[in-house]
């Protein structure tokens, strides 16, 4: 049954058949709207119908034309709401398009929808989005991760081909990895990030969440590239391919085993030790290494983004777009929209920010936080003379359960302490599915996330170690969805 | 005794520069369109968007920096300054603190700080209530002027009074029009000045409590402004209380000063780097262009025109105005016997109060071309005509563009030059103002003023003053 083919195919894949005539491209479409309209886990914000979904699109867009992208809704999309899962954008309707969202569909991909995630990207879990959470398909209980979490689920959940989300801290690859597929964060420049709309503005990074490694690939190489209306874009020097590599002989892999252990599931360490011992069945190699001063990485995000994220938030004043819940005077203009219409985490971040950039405390705090930066920056340097990458966990845990951590923001913060020293570092960095483990205190099994970061503009390299790995695990990328709902 | 008090004045200087577009996106600069037409999602602050920087900013703000003797940075980084309020669509204006294109420079003697590259807010419009936000009816913005380009200067302590400041000014704003990156039109709002002012005991070296006057739209006013402050300043300090900390508006229909905030209103801007922008790193041939590009400035053709003979004074307004400067070259071009000092004697004297008289034409529409201009000052020169008679001509020629030697022969203006002849109207006039003759007799010389314009008159002014002089002298004895 085509339907069955459609929905356990690779983009890749999809694109072959309609390429070769074996499926249409309205079919495909028609096959997905379908899909994503019986969204029963909250993942998309917005859904597309079949005018809306080809708006844009280019009909002779190449080798991907014709297979369907569910787009995170903090990318600008003309015409269609877009909230970044805050009230205060409620409404907000852009007058322009993203150039990430503009690549796609000058490459043939439509629209199918703008995904849950947390609000304004801030969270780990999806939990903070003013439009209810969006639950884990494999596992309504549990979190799909954020706060890229709407793409994660909808891709894992069988309700998109494949997604876009943006990283900050993880933002990408953690819900890749509580959801068993492939996330990937390439380095800081490599895409536009005009139209994505900010969280913090020296971190954030647009990347693809894909069934495997091959589609991250083929995302990856539409959407990289210099952009004139992104001054601190540069694109990748000689693009992206479609990866091919079965063995990993003469790669040398670090391990950071400082960071590695305290606060880690059991399950999880087991399918990372597995991991690597795969690597050296691939003829990779293991070395320990050190990153002294990621232990420091979090206290320093958790300064440098929200500060970025005060001012960039700051435009939300109820003047020009979006929410305005008073106008009884200036004053209370600001201050009741954005009583209203930010959410807990949003406000605490904006008020760690502003007192972080304080007149007084600047140095203290931020000044301070940026030479920690400057630190890892340096231990990644340092890391990437001697191995060519660096192999973590991608979370300390599975996915954990809704309402577990929302009253914790320290616990919840830490789910990210293996991707925000990336992130520091600007360096590019994937989650691939790495299995399945049983969380502590028991429960069905879920996906472990294994993430390989490499150095600068490495992507090529990093997919190609990432694809080897990928074919010798054979993880099946299905939570148990054949035919029906999850 | 009691104690001298000296002011001590820097100077905020916002210049906008005149760039097609806006310094970080595509919108056109506009100055009286309808409001709200040349906006983008980028200077509208929409979610998402990124500021992309001007180039042809970048190379004004560094023709600036080299026209004010500055050190030009070899990498120049923004900044965002945050602050609430309608015309600053993104909260934060993106502006440089930490490393400016043009630091450490000199004019005039005045030291510059720096001078720095940002953007401008929009405008507001509060309407009823007298034009201020409190109590008004309604707030309108509009969004055109939002994003253009702007150099802000920051001096250093340096000026002493309000007139030295209005000079000052005065040289700047020449200065930066001469290099064409700029209307500096204060009453548009392209230059606006904001003066820091305190005061202290004459001969300190410690700066007292400063305020700030904000944003005067002539540099009258702002000498108005600053002396009216400074007078408050050494009141305030001479009956011994202190001066606050707080931010002035001065207004020139009344003369008085209004406090706009106080220093515990003032903003904390939490200045941090702007993440959205790469460090600038102009190419040695931008640092070049801005160096070598630089056109004669006022200060420096001042000081030519004064190695030339030319007064100060008249030096000055020649250099302020190109065109003027421009008309005055062409006169000695015209004929390389005049003398520097006379001819521009007759450019910022006779002939641009004549302009001014007639209709205050502009000198770009004048009908005298610097040709005719040194015609006529060669005939007076060489007392083919006197002053008077010049004068007249010129009358004339700024009339109707007619050509000085024609005038000269149809009014028959042509000079006296038989003495023989003037004797005789010398002496006519002595016996025909026998009071004014006797009084300068008896030794009140100043009464001859009379006996020579009676000669003056029976001539029509063709004769020379100094020959009439000699000779009412002679005839009355001295």
């Amino acid at each position: 049954m085509a339907d069955l083919q459609l929905l356990a195919a690779s983009g890749s894949e999809t694109a072959a058949r309609i390429a070769s005539g074996n499926v249409s491209a309205g079919e495909v479409l028609d096959f997905w709207l379908e899909r994503a309209a019986g969204d029963p886990l909250n993942g998309y914000l917005w859904h597309a119908d079949a005018e809306a979904a080809r708006t844009g699109v280019s009909a002779d867009g190449g080798a991907l034309s014709g297979v369907p992208l569910a787009i995170k809704d903090i990318f600008c999309t003309e015409g269609v709401p877009t909230t970044a899962a805050s009230k205060i954008l409620g409404g907000y309707v852009p007058p322009y398009t993203a150039t990430s969202v503009a690549r796609t569909a000058a490459a043939g991909l439509p629209m199918l929808g703008k995904t849950n995630m947390d609000e304004f990207a801030m969270g780990s879990s999806n939990e903070n989005s003013a439009y209810g959470p969006c639950l884990n398909p494999w596992d309504a209980e549990r979190v799909p991760g954020g706060s890229s979490g709407g793409s994660a689920a909808v891709v894992a959940g069988g309700l998109a081909p494949w997604a876009l989300g943006t990283d900050t801290g993880g933002s990408i690859r953690q819900p890749a990895g509580f959801c068993g597929i492939v996330g990937l964060k390439p380095t800081y420049g490599a895409i536009s990030r005009f139209g994505m709309i900010a969280f913090a503005s020296s971190l954030d990074q647009c990347g693809p969440l894909t069934r495997d490694v091959t589609d991250a690939a083929l995302l990856l190489g539409i959407l990289q590239g210099r952009d004139e209306m992104d001054s601190t874009s540069v694109g990748i020097e000689g693009g992206v391919s479609a990866p091919s590599a079965e063995r990993l002989d003469g790669m040398t892999f670090g391990v950071p085993r400082g960071l590695i252990g305290e606060g880690m599931e059991a399950g999880v360490l087991a399918r990372f030790e597995e991991t690597l011992i795969r690597i050296c069945e691939l003829g990779g190699e293991i070395v320990d290494i050190e990153l002294p001063h990621a232990g420091h990485a979090i206290s320093a995000y958790y300064v440098l983004a929200p500060a970025e994220a005060s001012t960039n938030l700051s435009r939300y004043d109820g003047v020009r777009y979006g929410l305005r819940a008073s106008d009884e005077d200036l004053l209370s203009m600001y201050e009741v929209t954005r009583e209203e219409g930010f959410g807990p985490e949003v406000k605490r971040r904006i008020m760690l920010g502003t007192y972080a950039l304080s007149s007084g405390y600047y140095d203290a705090y931020y000044g301070r936080a940026q030479r920690v930066r400057t630190r890892i920056v340096e231990d990644f340097d340092k890391a990437f003379g001697l191995v060519d990458f660096v192999v973590t966990p991608t979370s300390p845990t599975v996915a954990f359960k809704l309402g577990e951590k929302t009253t914790d923001p320290w616990s919840m913060y830490l789910s990210d302490i293996f991707t925000v020293p990336i992130s520091l570092a600007g360096v590019p960095a994937i989650s691939i599915p790495a299995g399945l483990a049983e969380p502590d205190g028991g429960g069905p099994e879920l996906p472990v996330g294994f993430q390989i970061a490499a150095p600068a503009f490495g992507e090529q390299k990093l997919l190609e170690a990432s694809y080897a790995l990928e074919q010798a695990i054979g993880f099946d990328g299905s939570p148990g969805l054949e035919g029906g709902s999850p | 005794m009691s104690t001298e008090y000296e002011a001590v004045i820097g100077l905020e200087i916002h210049v906008q520069l005149s760039t097609r577009t806006k310094m970080f996106c595509g919108c056109e600069l506009s100055f009286g369109d309808d409001p709200n037409v040349h906006t983008c999602p980028v200077c509208l602050a929409h979610p998402g968007v990124l500021p992309v920087p001007n180039e042809t900013a970048v190379r004004y703000a560094l023709q600036i920096g080299a026209a004010l003797d500055c050190e030009l940075a070899p990498e120049s980084t923004f900044d965002r300054k945050n602050y609430f309020y309608p015309d600053n669509p993104k909260a934060y204006q993106i502006t440089q603190a930490a490393k400016p294109f043009c630091a450490n420079g000199n004019l005039g003697g005045v030291r510059i700080h720096h001078a720095h590259l940002e953007e401008d807010a929009a405008k507001t419009i509060h309407t009823g209530g007298g034009g201020r936000i409190k109590g008004s009816d309604a707030s309108l913005v509009d969004f055109n002027r939002g994003g253009t380009p702007l150099v802000e200067i920051v001096t250093e302590p340096d000026l002493r009074s309000g007139a030295q400041v209005r000079e000052w000014g005065q040289l700047l704003r020449a200065t930066i029009k001469q290099l064409g990156v700029s209307d500096v039109n204060m009453e548009e709002g392209s230059l606006r000045c904001d003066a820091n002012i305190s005061v202290r005991p004459a001969g300190s070296d410690v700066l007292g409590t400063k305020t700030e006057l904000k944003n005067m739209n002539s540099f009258r006013f702002i000498e108005r402004g600053i002396e009216a402050e400074i007078a408050r300043q050494k009141e305030v300090v001479s009956s011994g209380s202190e001066v606050v900390q707080e931010t002035l508006h001065f207004d020139p229909s009344t003369g008085e000063l209004h406090s706009l905030r106080s220093k515990e209103e003032a903003h904390d801007y939490r200045y941090l780097p702007e993440p959205d922008l790469v460090p600038i790193v102009p190419t040695q041939a931008m640092l070049d262009e801005a160096r070598e590009s630089l056109p004669e400035l006022p200060a420096a053709r001042a000081e030519r025109y004064e190695a030339l003979g030319v007064q100060e004074g008249a030096a000055l307004l020649l250099s302020f105005e190109t065109d003027w400067a421009g008309f005055f070259e062409g006169v000695l071009a015209a004929d390389d016997s005049i003398e520097p000092r006379v001819a521009a004697n007759w450019v910022t004297g006779e002939f641009a109060a004549e302009l001014r008289k007639q209709d205050d034409q502009p000198l770009a529409d004048a009908r005298v071309t610097p040709e005719a201009l040194a015609t006529l000052v060669g005939l007076v020169g060489s007392k083919k005509i006197s002053h008077g008679a010049g004068k007249t001509v010129l009358e004339e020629m700024v009339a109707s563009g007619a050509d000085p030697e024609a005038v000269v022969a149809d009014k028959g203006l042509e000079q006296i030059s038989d003495s023989g002849e003037l004797e005789k109207i010398v002496i006519q006039a002595i016996e025909d103002n026998p009071k004014p003759a006797e009084q300068v007799r008896s030794g009140n010389e100043k009464a001859i003023g009379a006996l020579v314009g009676a000669v003056m008159k029976a001539t029509q002014g063709r004769a020379d003053g100094g020959e009439v002089n000699r000779l009412l002298r002679q005839h009355l004895g001295l």
